[in-house]
């Protein structure tokens, strides 16, 4: 018997661990990993109330949040590697065209 | 009561004329927009003596105007067009009112409108703005009869306001010469300041009577007879200050001389005849409130003797024939509201009526010799005319003898029952007719210096016409484009010009065989009857004789001086005098000096300094200021840095969160702060 | 025994992301995150999604993990080198974490209506996921299809390497 607080507090804290990975990493993709990491946590916690409420709706929730996740994923590494062509480095303090 | 004369017809013709000249003018042929132009006023002249023929005559030919048979008993007639401001105690409607004194202005500004109209198809005959000319000339019209016919203070204002704009675009008509547009603006401001005074004077009105029909104050005032002094008083001197604008008293007289830069028709109608006179009648239109204050009258008789006599010592000396004229006006004006001064509305106005004859037919002559002479408008320039141009000799030696007062001719009448009513008036009435009676010496004299110089005599205008020829014809009123021609004879005006001329001319010589006595009586249940004191006829017998004496002495000094006319200004020999005098006693250069100079450097400062500069430039700097001060805040965000966009982000997901899950009214409630929603 | 697989991969869940963030080379970021894919997997299965921890494994850990790892090598990414900080990123983004976090959880533990979960034989079958994803949610899942066709031209398009580029590697022939 384990309390449905855990599992839910074991969600927000992947979450914000994703979160201080995002800030804080300087190699875009393990930003990008930290962004996995942050649906990854939410993905616990729908599987989590789909489980409370007998509900197979939360649980294709997941499943659609995995097939976008899965999507996201090739077309950002893709956005990365064309950075990578035209600026040289994957430092994101470096990939700073937007500055005014 | 309400009538069916179909009033409004009367002022609806000149506005149509306006409308249609004024729109299509441009494009028409001359030959329309003459038609148009002078079928209004002859339109409007038709109907009042078809309403003065049908209430006098009791009849009435045209089915559309108006039953026959009403007789005067219907008069007043008022006819009420609908309500115009219906605001609480305010009711004021669009009233027309047609009684003795509306019939006789109407017939004056219709009549003598008419025959002008018909002089300026010659005067004006070379003119590109022709159009424009009548155009305004119909819309001054249009104002003239509703500022006549206003059954109500507001109604007249608007009359009044509107002349006033005719005034100024008729003056300025040759908007292209600099001196034109300055006075047709002078008189305007000029004419602004009586009209704050009009207003002011409307304002008590309304606040003493609560209503602007004049029918209703005379009622009110019927009913009161202890309304006396004091509101009555304020109310009369604010409208006595509309009136000395309008009609050209000291001190707001300077801007009729200078309204000599218009056409000579436009003097002879506007600044002779009929708008100058509005404050006459407007006068005798308040005449109740003014007889409930003695002091007001008095005001008013001091105004008027002082201006006659103040302008005809300028006229003595003045050059330009059109000057000369001018301040004869104001010193023929001042005599009107000297009758009013002294309660005898009706020889003001009777003189009102005779003076519009001769002195719309000197100016009429007068623009006849300055159109014979191509431009001339220097007295002493001229001489000899006589034998050039006879028609117009005659017909200004008419009106000439009739402005001196010189028996049996026009203005002998009108002047002598004026300073007859003056001097019965108690020991300031003596003065007043004293005063009244040196002035009318000078009358005399300096018109027949006129006549002199101008038509009789040798010819002076070669002597001059070598060297200042070219000076000669820039100064014309006429034309701004130079004559190539510079030796012009002088030659008469064709009949257009002419005809008006002679039926002016008649009028002025049968036009005060009415009588003074007479004219009174069908005027008094519109004016009031002067009580006459128990005069003997020899008195008046006496007065009358002095009258014409002293027209005979200015005369004789005339011929002694000018007689011989070669030109020379005998006058100049004592020249102090003469220069004060010829410098117009420098009003004008005192006027700038003390009022105009001083707030024109006042609003300079406000507006420039001010206004422009600390409100908008203020406003403005603001304005980019902020703009530009929150770009460069804002604009630190836009680092480019994805951290710094990331963690913003984080940032505002958590002040969402934040607001969205804490139960806010329950933390603030356990600070303290007890908020005042329904949540609790 | 439920508490102690709990607690294993629980442990191991965060072990993996804690690592995610304090490791300086990618490759080794990138394999924390699969241990933290996997051990969500036996998560799910404790909750009784056994579709989704299968989908879990395979997907996430199997097939985006490895493309992860792939661009690593192919981009050679090196270690993290020091680069300008963003001031904004701790002084906002840290207080801004710790915001979420501890309202979140002060929400999860005030939550008055939780279930504990039991390990039980409530299991989800993958006949009752399709009944439903074929049935009522049929236009979304087709609709993803079509994301993923698109997902997949957009990746191609953007990676292929720039014009000259390609007419080198074929010789003149695009």
């Amino acid at each position: 018997m384990i309390p449905q607080s855990w599992y839910l507090l074991l969600s927000a804290a992947l979450f914000s661990l994703g979160v201080i990975g995002f800030l804080i990493k300087r190699n875009l993709i393990t930003v990008f990993m930290s962004i996995e990491l942050m649906l990854n946590g939410v993905n616990l916690s729908f599987v989590t109330f789909a489980h409370q409420w007998h509900l197979v709706k939360g649980q294709i929730f997941v499943f659609f949040v995995m097939v976008v996740a899965a999507a996201e994923a090739a077309v950002g590494l893709a956005i990365i590697i064309a950075i990578f062509r035209t600026r040289g480095t994957l430092a994101v303090d470096r990939i700073d065209l937007m500055k005014l | 009561m309400n009538g069916h004369l179909y009033l409004w017809l009367i002022p609806a013709l000149p506005f149509a004329g306006f409308l249609l000249n004024g729109i299509f003018g441009a494009k028409l042929p001359r030959a329309l927009v003459t038609a148009i132009a002078l079928l209004a006023p002859l339109g409007s002249f038709v109907l009042v003596v078809n309403a003065a023929a049908t209430i006098y005559l009791y009849v009435s030919r045209c089915s559309l105007c108006g039953p026959p048979n009403y007789g005067w008993s219907i008069l007043p007639l008022i006819e009420n067009y609908g309500s115009w401001i219906n605001a609480g105690f305010l009711h004021i409607g669009f009233s027309f009112v047609l009684d003795q004194l509306s019939m006789v202005m109407l017939l004056i500004v219709t009549g003598v409108g008419f025959l002008i109209h018909i002089y300026s198809v010659g005067y004006m005959s070379d003119e590109r703005g022709y159009w424009r000319y009548f155009a305004y000339l119909n819309l001054f019209l249009f104002f003239m009869t509703v500022l006549v016919l206003a059954g109500n203070a507001l109604v007249m204002f608007v009359g009044w306001e509107g002349v006033g704009l005719a005034s100024y675009l008729l003056i300025g008509f040759w908007f292209q010469k600099t001196s034109a547009a300055d006075a047709g603006k002078k008189a305007f401001v000029v004419n602004r300041i009586g009209d704050f005074g009009f207003l002011i004077g409307m304002f008590l009105l309304l606040s003493t009577f609560g209503s602007l029909t004049f029918t209703e104050i005379g009622a009110t005032l019927a009913a009161n007879p202890d309304m006396q002094g004091g509101v009555v008083t304020a109310i009369a001197l604010c409208l006595l200050l509309g009136a000395t604008g309008k009609s050209a008293q000291l001190p707001l007289y300077v801007w009729l001389p200078d309204a000599m830069e218009g056409p000579t028709p436009v003097s002879a109608l506007i600044h002779a005849a009929t708008m100058v006179t509005a404050g006459v009648y407007m006068i005798a239109r308040t005449h109740t409130i003014y007889d409930r204050s003695p002091f007001a009258l008095l005001i008013v008789a001091i105004v008027g003797a002082a201006t006659a006599f103040f302008a005809a010592t300028i006229a003595l000396v003045q050059t330009d024939i059109k000057r000369v004229l001018a301040y004869s006006t104001v010193s023929q004006l001042g005599y009107m509201f000297l009758a009013c001064g002294v309660a005898a509305y009706s020889a003001g106005i009777f003189h009102l009526m005779t003076h519009a004859y001769f002195k719309a037919l000197l100016f009429l002559a007068a623009g006849s010799v300055i159109h014979g002479l191509g431009g001339e408008q220097d007295l002493r320039k001229m001489g000899g005319l006589r034998k050039h141009m006879p028609v117009t000799f005659w017909t200004m030696t008419v009106a000439v003898v009739a402005i001196a007062g010189i028996p049996p001719l026009a203005g002998f009448f009108s002047k002598d029952a004026i300073l007859y009513a003056a001097y019965q008036q108690g020991t300031t009435g003596k003065i007043f007719w004293f005063i009244g009676w040196i002035t009318a010496g000078m009358t005399a004299f300096y018109m027949f210096r006129l006549w002199y110089l101008a038509f009789l005599g040798d010819s002076r205008a070669e002597t001059h016409a070598e060297g200042d020829s070219a000076l000669v014809h820039a100064r014309s009123d006429t034309k701004l484009t130079l004559e190539a021609d510079h030796h012009h004879t002088p030659h008469e005006s064709p009949w257009s010009m002419l005809g008006p001329l002679v039926i002016l001319a008649v009028l002025s010589v049968i036009g005060g065989w009415i009588g003074a006595g007479r004219f009174g009586a069908f005027l008094a249940p519109a004016v009031g009857a002067k009580t006459a004191e128990a005069a003997s006829n020899s008195l008046e017998l006496i007065l009358t004789a002095l009258a014409v004496l002293i027209a005979v002495i200015g005369w004789f000094i005339a011929h002694r001086l000018y007689g011989d006319n070669h030109g020379e200004e005998p006058l100049a020999a004592a020249s102090f005098p003469y220069k004060v005098l010829s410098h117009k006693y420098w009003v004008d250069e005192i006027y700038n000096a003390l009022i105009v100079k001083p707030i024109l450097a006042l609003s300079r400062f406000v507006l420039e300094m001010i206004v422009d500069f600390a409100i908008l430039g203020g406003i403005a700097w603001l304005l980019a200021g902020s703009a530009s001060f929150g770009g460069a805040l804002l604009q630190r965000w836009q680092s480019g840095n994805l951290r710094s966009y990331a963690a913003w982000l984080a940032a505002g997901a958590a002040a969402l969160l934040l607001f969205a899950l804490v139960p806010w009214t329950t933390v603030l409630a356990n600070i303290g702060i007890h908020l005042n929603t329904a949540g609790h | 025994m439920h508490l102690v697989l709990f607690i294993v991969f629980a442990g191991l869940c965060l072990a993996g992301a804690i690592n995610l963030l304090l490791q300086s080379h990618p490759i080794n970021s990138a394999l924390s995150l699969v241990v933290v894919m996997s051990s969500l997997a036996v998560l799910y299965l404790l909750l009784g999604a056994e579709f989704l921890a299968a989908a879990q494994v395979i997907v996430y850990a199997g097939a985006i993990m490895v493309l992860f790892t792939f661009v690593v090598m192919l981009l050679n990414a090196g270690r993290e080198e020091r680069t300008l900080g963003s001031r904004a990123a701790k002084a906002v983004g840290f207080p801004a974490v710790v915001a979420v976090l501890s309202v979140i959880a002060t929400v999860i533990l005030k939550a008055q209506g939780l279930t504990p979960i039991v390990l039980d034989d409530n299991i989800t079958s993958t006949a009752d996921l399709s009944k439903v994803l074929f049935h009522e949610l049929l236009l979304p899942f087709e609709v993803t299809s079509v994301l993923i066709l698109i997902a997949i031209l957009g990746a191609v398009a953007l990676a292929r390497p720039a014009g000259d580029e390609r007419r080198e590697r074929t010789g003149g022939v695009k």
